[in-house]
């Protein structure tokens, strides 16, 4: 069943890439979404199992020898457990809703086949990588999604944006990969094995262990773990590789629901809990985890607040939230980790695919400073948007079960930040911290896009729809006057329309999602005893004693999201709704600020000057002074040089004589062997 | 004789030499037909060779042997391991390909352009063959006669300085070599190589004999800095001739070290060790770099086979297991890969007979099937996994890891290189709008070039998915390397140190068993 679930995506990716336009849209259409749907309904019957305590123990089912090579041996293999049971169920569930949506989004695209394979290739990619049992097939996973990530990011191919973002994400990935690899060498080094159940069993002996590295000498498990790391790092984004992410909106927005929010970018905090009780072994790895996840949890967050682009907005904001659970893994909160991955897949997908939505009403218009007025246009979009809207800042009653997802899971993390004391102390505040510009950028995105005035008529794609509308209008001779006279007001006589059901329905599914997810699963997930029994059958490491503890902090800490959520929420009001002059006034007051976080702290301008630029001028240094003005200048063209000094051969050498030579030469040695040999 | 009952080896050597003469007095389309026939037979021949060499445990190393004494020590001696094997395999399944990539590309003198190819078919399988130092020489060496042909007559409009610098360098390579091997046969009284691979000299001889393999295999690899008559050859070989310097040529390096350097001087290799180390690590970055600013397709294919041939020799010199199998499956993998790039490039050149990238651009929109077939192709030079370039590079770079962590983090940097430069020529060929209209003209795939590229497609997935095919045959003969190489093997930089003892937790492998033994001491001292 397992098998079916992963390899049935590869075959139908392989039918509908192969077939592609011979095949045609829909049979293509059908074969992935079918093939999703089937591994989807397969994939819940197993994590409801883990959830009832159905399955003893997780099970692994081997499918064929990989690589043996000495006394190294991976194999391709599908390993079942309650942490790949999790992913197993938010990878199928939106990749299904996903290709579903993407009926509807991408109904005028000449190339559909080849989209849709693509998507199911990134979902079995997705599969292998949850469903890994040795560190070889995880990274076969990890470059897979890369892969289709690269391609979708890259679907648009004849945009040159879209193609420097898909060079981009795969190249920044690749620096997360080398990390990746080189873990991997320093586990088959350390353990001799790279098989994921054999290291953890192992990795508790080898604590306090040094090791050279590069010249110095290290604890083991800490250069191992913070080689992974980086690895991690660069796969979901986090502080210093995380430049790849924002661009990767270049690709088509269902593709950004589902690789760059609900699935591949939380490859890394799956690895990190997958392997949390190697983690557990080296303190200094894990405070590092910490604080590059709380630090690109406030960071993110900063850069969301200013963004205009509704997808960039929603971009750095799952930045952030992936920094959310890298915290929450750092102190020790796997449980809490996962259950945040949980239940963002949700409340993400559904904002990525609601942005879609208004962007497919509003015709390809991304910048939501031409939106506005849209709640009664697409009440449905509307009413989805706001229940992800809700759950991304953690709307809930303090000690009640009523709330919405991200209050269940954001707040454990917050509460397990606090509870673990130390550097979970710094956490938390920058949590709480990024928590208020949550709630101020979500909240911003929903009063910029549903409320206030219509600003339609200044954009250009409006204009570009209002145009073509016209003239074929005109064609019918059916023209309405009011057109003309709308044209001076903020829609252009623009009528957006609400997205078909197909696009709906995954909307209202995820909805559901980002209502219930955290009210139902967060028992099982983040409870001491609930999660305790969950997380038993798989390899997450769970501290029960910090569960229980996060349920003893302090009441203000409690309370302290809610506080600085309907803070946000209120300065987002006053801003965007009350006085909407303030932000103009505030980016006139403080532009120096503004600028900074518009320019995402200038990464990208740093990189380009200090890697990109310089790369390019010392390729061609090399080729032209290196290889041309000292090797050959020196080496053969020297050495012809003196040949013709010396001979005046230039002639005989340009007609051809030259094999002469290279004949006479080797006759000549040929000889000087026979001599040698028979003597 | 051998378990087949006929000279298999001498045949498959004979039949292109036939092939080579039959063509020389036919037409232009006999020739053809005689090329690809020959070819198609002795690929066939491979393939039989392949499954009928024993890979069980009790399996004698040299199987297939044939022994033939021609004057003095001087033997018609011939016998392959698993190594020689899978080369042989490489170089057979490659040639069918070169002849139906010159179906149409070559047009004038055909005749003699197959007598060359298959001439040279000839000299390839010699060389992994050949069982007899100076029959090893002749091969290596003569192999190269039809290459300079091949550049020097059908090649492009530099085609004399290119052939005139491939010649000069390798021919300066192979002189020290041919010192040392008349130096090798006195000393040990045998030209025979099984038996000069288990001949111990004299370590301070070694060095010497070591240095002037090296100049050789150095230049054939090819490594930095000897590197520059690669690109050059390249550029101005025809599309067929570029595969087989960059599918079988550069693995004669290779193979010269498995078979000579590290067996026959395993002292010497261990002392130069971190000179390869070294030349492998500014070649890995240093090429890279130059490949991401070319402005011809060829020569950027080039610069990349120099990087990853770097990743070959730090492999091999990493002298364990994963080191040596990674750095023959390197090979192997960009034996296909090299190959494929340059017959994708070769299938564009056709059209608009231009090599320069600019030129292009927006192919994926009227060629999507090329566009489909040069991504796959791409993402292997990358080394993705699921192709056999990974495998190869993941074990020689785990290899090298337990040598020395500095060379691995560098060599490993090749990773990322390998996708910039790669990615960024794939987009400005295949990606970007359709503008110029010369591009626009250009047809898609024809059958022919299917039936050349989907083969080597299938084979690097192959290799990718389940490489344990091409690292049996290889296993014993690697092994008997890394055991010869083993009391001179250098510790690693990791000097791994003992864990606090807790209970219950069970032990790795039996080889930290022993890393943790020999490091207890250096262990208290790092405290």
């Amino acid at each position: 069943m397992i098998q079916l679930i992963v390899f049935l995506p590869l075959l139908a990716a392989i039918i509908a890439g192969l077939g592609n336009k011979a095949l045609g849209n829909v049979p293509a259409k059908i074969i992935t979404t079918g093939a999703l749907f089937i591994s989807c309904a397969l994939s819940w019957p197993i994590f409801i199992g883990f959830m009832t305590g159905g399955y003893e123990e997780g099970f692994v089912v081997p499918v064929l020898n990989w690589l043996q090579s000495g006394s190294f041996n991976a194999m391709w293999e599908l390993r079942v457990d309650a942490l790949t049971a999790v992913m197993l169920v938010v990878v199928t569930t939106v990749s299904a809703l996903v290709h579903l949506y993407s009926w509807g989004y991408m109904d005028e695209e000449p190339d559909q086949p080849r989209f849709f394979a693509y998507l199911s290739l990134f979902t079995f990619a997705m599969l292998m990588l949850v469903t890994a049992n040795n560190l070889l097939q995880m990274f076969f996973g990890w470059e897979g999604v890369g892969l289709a990530s690269y391609l979708l990011i890259g679907f648009w191919f004849r945009k040159p944006s879209a193609n420097a973002a898909a060079i981009k994400a795969f190249v920044v990935n690749r620096v997360g990969d080398l990390g990746f690899m080189m873990g991997m060498f320093a586990t088959y080094l350390v353990f001799g094995t790279i098989s994921i159940p054999e290291i953890l069993n192992a990795a508790p002996s080898m604590a306090g262990s040094t090791i050279g590295f590069l010249g110095y000498r290290f604890e083991t498990m800490t250069v191992i773990c913070l080689l992974l790391f980086v690895g991690a790092m660069g796969k979901s984004a986090q502080l210093g590789l995380h430049t790849w992410l924002p661009d990767a909106m270049e690709g088509p927005t269902p593709v950004s629901a589902l690789i760059h929010a609900a699935t591949m970018v939380t490859a890394g905090v799956f690895m990190v809990c997958r392997l949390s009780p190697m983690f557990e072994t080296s303190e200094t790895a894990m405070h590092v985890v910490t604080y590059v996840g709380a630090a690109t949890c406030l960071f993110a967050a900063t850069v969301g607040t200013v963004q205009n682009d509704i997808k960039r907005v929603i971009a750095y904001s799952t930045c952030s939230q992936l920094g959310y659970m890298f915290f929450a893994a750092g102190v020790g909160a796997y449980g809490a980790a996962m259950f945040h991955l949980f239940t963002h897949a949700f409340f993400k997908a559904l904002l990525f695919l609601g942005a879609g939505s208004v962007i497919h009403a509003m015709h390809h218009e991304q910048d939501m400073r031409y939106y506005g007025a849209l709640r009664k246009e697409i009440p449905i979009t509307f009413w989805a948007m706001t229940a992800g809207t809700l759950a991304i800042t953690g709307v809930g009653i303090p000690g009640t079960l009523f709330g919405f997802a991200g209050f269940f899971s954001k707040d454990a993390i917050l509460e397990a930040a606090y509870a673990a004391g130390g550097i979970g102390h710094t956490a938390f505040a920058l949590g709480i911290a990024a928590a208020l510009l949550t709630s101020f950028y979500s909240w911003r995105l929903v009063f910029l896009t549903f409320f206030g005035k219509a600003r339609w008529a200044e954009s250009e794609h409006i204009q570009h729809a209002l145009h073509h509308h016209h003239e074929s209008a005109e064609e019918e001779g059916d023209s309405h006057d009011h057109h003309h006279h709308a044209a001076h007001s903020g829609t252009g006589g623009y009528r957006p329309h609400e997205s078909p059901w197909v696009m709906l329905l995954p909307l209202v599914v995820l909805s559901m999602g980002a209502v219930f997810a955290g009210l139902i699963f967060h028992g099982a997930f983040v409870d001491p005893e609930g999660g305790a029994h969950f997380w038993e059958v798989s390899t997450l490491f769970f501290d029960e004693h910090l569960m229980h503890e996060s349920h003893l902090v302090p009441m203000w800490v409690k309370l302290a999201p809610g506080a600085v959520m309907l803070t946000g929420l209120a300065i987002a009001w006053l801003a965007y709704i009350k006085n909407t002059d303030w932000p103009a006034r505030f980016v006139a007051q403080f532009h120096v600020l503004y600028d900074f976080l518009l320019n995402k702290w200038y990464f990208d301008e740093l990189y380009n000057a200090i890697f990109v630029k310089p790369a390019f001028a010392i390729g061609r240094f090399l080729w032209k002074r290196g290889d041309e003005g000292t090797i050959d200048r020196f080496g053969p063209n020297g050495m012809a040089a003196l040949v013709v000094a010396g001979g005046r051969v230039t002639r005989k050498l340009q007609s051809g004589y030259l094999y002469t030579y290279a004949l006479v030469m080797l006759i000549g040695l040929a000889a000087a062997i026979t001599w040698a040999i028979t003597r | 004789m051998n378990q087949l009952g006929f000279p298999i080896l001498s045949l498959m050597m004979a039949l292109p030499l036939a092939g080579a003469l039959a063509s020389l007095f036919s037409s232009a389309a006999a020739s053809r037909m005689i090329a690809l026939a020959v070819t198609l037979v002795d690929l066939l021949l491979g393939v039989v060779l392949w499954l009928n060499f024993d890979q069980g445990l009790s399996a004698p190393q040299w199987q297939f042997t044939e022994y033939a004494p021609i004057f003095g020590r001087f033997a018609w001696a011939m016998g392959i391991d698993g190594i020689a094997l899978l080369l042989i395999v490489l170089t057979v399944f490659l040639m069918p390909i070169c002849i139906l990539a010159s179906w149409e590309a070559i047009s004038k003198r055909v005749n003699e352009y197959m007598a060359a190819f298959l001439l040279m078919e000839t000299m390839m399988i010699g060389v992994f063959t050949a069982q007899d130092l100076f029959l090893f020489y002749i091969f290596f060496e003569a192999g190269l006669i039809p290459m300079y042909l091949i550049i020097g007559i059908w090649g492009g409009a530099n085609r004399i300085y290119a052939s005139y610098k491939f010649f000069l360098y390798t021919l300066l390579g192979s002189v020290l070599m041919l010192i040392a091997m008349l130096w090798m046969a006195r000393d040990a009284n045998s030209t025979y190589i099984p038996t000069l691979m288990q001949h111990s000299f004299d370590p301070k001889v070694q060095i010497w004999l070591w240095l002037a393999f090296f100049a050789s295999f150095a230049v054939k690899m090819p490594m930095w800095p000897v590197h520059t008559w690669l690109p050059d050859a390249h550029v101005q070989a025809p599309t067929a001739g570029s595969v087989i310097l960059a599918g079988v040529m550069l693995k004669m390096g290779g193979y010269g070290f498995l078979r000579f350097s590290l067996p026959m001087f395993p002292e010497a290799s261990v002392y130069f060790a971190w000179l390869v180390f070294a030349l492998s690590m500014i070649a890995v970055v240093y090429t890279s770099l130059v490949a991401l600013v070319q402005q011809d397709m060829k020569k950027l294919i080039a610069y990349s086979s120099v990087a990853h041939m770097a990743i070959v020799t730090v492999g091999l010199f990493a002298f364990n297991e994963a080191g040596l199998e990674g750095a023959m499956m390197v090979m192997l993998g960009h034996g296909i890969t090299a190959s494929a790039l340059f017959l994708c490039v070769g299938v564009i050149y056709d059209r608009l007979h231009t090599r320069e990238i600019d030129r292009y651009g927006g192919l994926a929109v009227n060629m999507p099937q090329y566009a489909m077939i040069f991504l796959l192709f791409t993402m292997a030079s990358i080394g993705l996994p699921g192709t056999g370039n990974f495998v190869g590079e993941f074990l020689s770079l785990m290899g090298v890891y337990e040598a020395s962590s500095w060379v691995a983090l560098v060599s490993t940097t090749g990773i990322i290189f390998g996708a910039a430069y790669m990615l960024y020529l794939y987009r400005r060929v295949c990606y970007g709008d359709l503008t110029k209209e010369d591009v626009k003209a250009m047809p898609d795939l024809n059958l022919r070039e299917w039936a050349i590229l989907a083969p080597m497609a299938a084979v690097i997935l192959w290799m990718g998915v389940y490489p344990e095919s091409f690292l049996k045959p290889m296993r014993a003969d690697i092994h008997m390397i890394v055991e010869r190489m083993a009391s001179a093997k250098p510790e690693g930089d990791a000097q791994l140190t003992a864990g606090v003892p807790q209970a219950s937790a069970a032990h790795g492998s039996h080889e930290n068993e022993d890393a943790h033994s020999s490091n207890h001491e250096t262990a208290g001292e790092a405290h």
